[in-house]
């Protein structure tokens, strides 16, 4: 005997047993309805937005000065002209990420662990990653970049020269200082209580950081730590700034990648 | 029962917190395989001597033996051996939350105890089968209901295979719905031959199954007896007063 409307019932009998767990009934005329609700609440999401962007064209497409801009900046044959250099800028780009990031995540996680150590004989250790987190944030990115000018300047043999070496380098000391804190406050977001619980386990306190504690601070801060990602691709680029400045070379730059650059975070 | 021949004894205890005396002076003795009771208003101390029991906070004075062999207060304490063979179960659960059921319980016998990977599962999953929650193994904790994340949470401490079992107020957090499934479940551990301490709001409960009631009043404890004499024959006005209050 299926299931219906009318013989839906909370007095179960022997005619009319209860349903088994597993069963799922939900009333046809509410799915029905719920379903019409959905149709019409895509209908007028989509109505609503072309509307917004038909009046958005009018207003911009009409005004007095759209002729100039869209030659400046929506120039189709500059465009093309320099989208091979930003191709190749992009994955420059890509790489840098791709090395300093896991350099910056280990170098966050050990700062940050090193700022919780509790016995006095590592008090040493705890005023320098203080005192690294404190400098690190509060130096604008691009002073930290003069490391780049300072270290190849004292000419001490076996270190590189190599603009990209040491743009990466200040990449992984500026970010690892904000990542640090990130990571601390991830930490200090999980609940005493599940230390205690680990601990009283027989876990030791590696072993509680590393099993229980960690875990849960790393995926407590996924968020921030993205937010942290994107800026570092978007702060990238002043490591041309500083590389040209360095050369003092004239910045080649035409109109659109002007443009392109806070959008795409990459210059050729 | 005379205090060299209990298993666990608690000898003067005292333990403040931030100037503010929580334990003065408490000594309880416990005899192997027996259930203990620790009753009392809310602040008497009763968590607080539980975690001096386990190594989790430290005395400011006093001692506590088990088996005469192993003094938990001690300076220079094995604070593993200890935990190896006491184990606390939280009013709260404390389970953790980034790992499923299987794993919170194995995570103690494989990462302290050292067993094989294999041989903790099939010892997890006997226990949870014991339990009534072997469809639950590989559920996250978020998904289970309050009975069931304590129930799992006594198992969790049972896979280390302790000599002694802590609870602290394990139903409080309970609907009273629920509190019946993890009493029965303590008193299947009874049954077992654990030696158990709890602090409980359940004062049936405590009556049925604790060997011994100790009623904690302002960090020591004022009375204590069989659960007939604690309950029936209450001999001082603090207990009447409470047990008054309670019922
Ligand atoms: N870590 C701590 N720091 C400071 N004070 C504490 C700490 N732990 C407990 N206390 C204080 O010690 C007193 C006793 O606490 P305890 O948790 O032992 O009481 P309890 O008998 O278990 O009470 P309840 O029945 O409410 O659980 C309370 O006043 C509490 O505020
Ligand atoms: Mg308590």
């Amino acid at each position: 005997m299926g299931i219906s409307p009318s013989n839906f019932s909370y007095d179960y009998h022997v005619d009319n047993p209860a349903p088994d767990a597993e069963t799922v009934y939900v009333d046809p005329l509410r799915q029905a309805r719920s379903q019409k609700e959905a149709r019409q609440d895509a209908f007028i999401g989509i109505a609503s937005l072309l509307v917004f962007v038909a009046l958005v064209v009018l207003l911009v497409g009409r005004s007095s000065g759209w002729g100039t801009v869209a030659e400046t900046f929506f120039n189709r044959d500059q465009f093309s002209e320099s989208f091979p250099g930003l191709l190749q800028a992009f994955w420059l780009n890509v790489r840098i990420f791709l090395i300093a990031e896991p350099l910056i995540l280990i170098m966050g996680l050990l700062i940050a662990l090193a700022r919780t150590l509790k016995s006095p004989i590592f008090l040493p250790i705890r005023v320098l990653a203080t005192l690294y987190v404190d400098i690190f944030r509060g130096v604008p990115t691009i002073l930290a970049f003069l490391l780049g000018f300072g270290m190849p300047a004292l000419q001490l043999t076996g270190v590189p020269s190599d603009a990209i070496f040491w743009g990466t380098a200040t990449l992984v000391l500026s970010y690892g200082a904000y990542v640090a804190e990130v990571f601390r406050a991830g930490i200090g977001s999980v609940h005493p209580s599940q230390t205690m619980a680990a601990r009283s386990l027989g876990l030791s306190s590696l072993q509680s950081n590393r099993f229980v504690v960690l875990p849960q601070a790393v995926r407590n801060v996924t968020p921030p730590l993205l937010n942290d990602f994107i800026s570092l691709k978007k702060t990238r680029p002043s490591l041309q700034f500083w590389d040209q400045s360095r050369c003092y070379a004239e910045p080649k730059l035409t109109r659109l990648q002007t443009l392109i650059t806070p959008l795409m975070w990459v210059r050729p | 029962m005379s205090k060299q021949d209990s298993y666990i004894c608690v000898d003067g205890i005292w333990k403040a917190f931030d100037g503010y005396p929580v334990l003065r002076g408490t000594s309880l003795a416990v005899a192997q395989h027996s259930a203990t009771a620790l009753i009392g208003a809310s602040g008497s101390g009763k968590s607080t001597l539980l975690r001096c029991i386990n190594a989790l906070e430290t005395v400011d004075a006093g001692s506590i033996m088990v088996n005469g062999d192993l003094d938990v207060t001690a300076f220079n304490v094995d604070l593993d051996a200890i935990r190896r063979r006491i184990e606390i179960v939280f009013q709260s659960y404390n389970l953790f939350p980034h790992m499923k059921v299987l794993d919170n319980i194995t995570l103690g016998p494989i990462r302290v105890l050292k067993k094989s990977q294999k041989d903790s599962k099939v010892a997890a999953m006997e226990l949870l089968t014991r339990f009534g929650l072997e469809s639950k193994a590989l559920d996250y904790p978020d998904r289970l209901s309050g009975g069931q994340a304590q129930r799992v949470a006594i198992v969790r401490a049972l896979a280390m295979e302790p000599e002694i079992l802590l609870f602290d107020e394990i139903t409080s957090a309970l609907d009273p719905m629920l509190v019946g499934e993890v009493l029965d479940s303590v008193r299947e551990l009874r049954a077992g031959g654990l030696t158990i301490v709890m602090a409980t709001h359940e004062m049936s409960f405590a009556k049925e199954i604790a060997d011994q009631v100790c009623f904690l009043h302002e960090g020591v404890v004022w009375e204590s007896g069989t659960a007939a004499e604690v309950f029936e024959r209450p001999l001082r006005a603090e207990t009447q007063g409470f047990l008054k209050r309670v019922h």
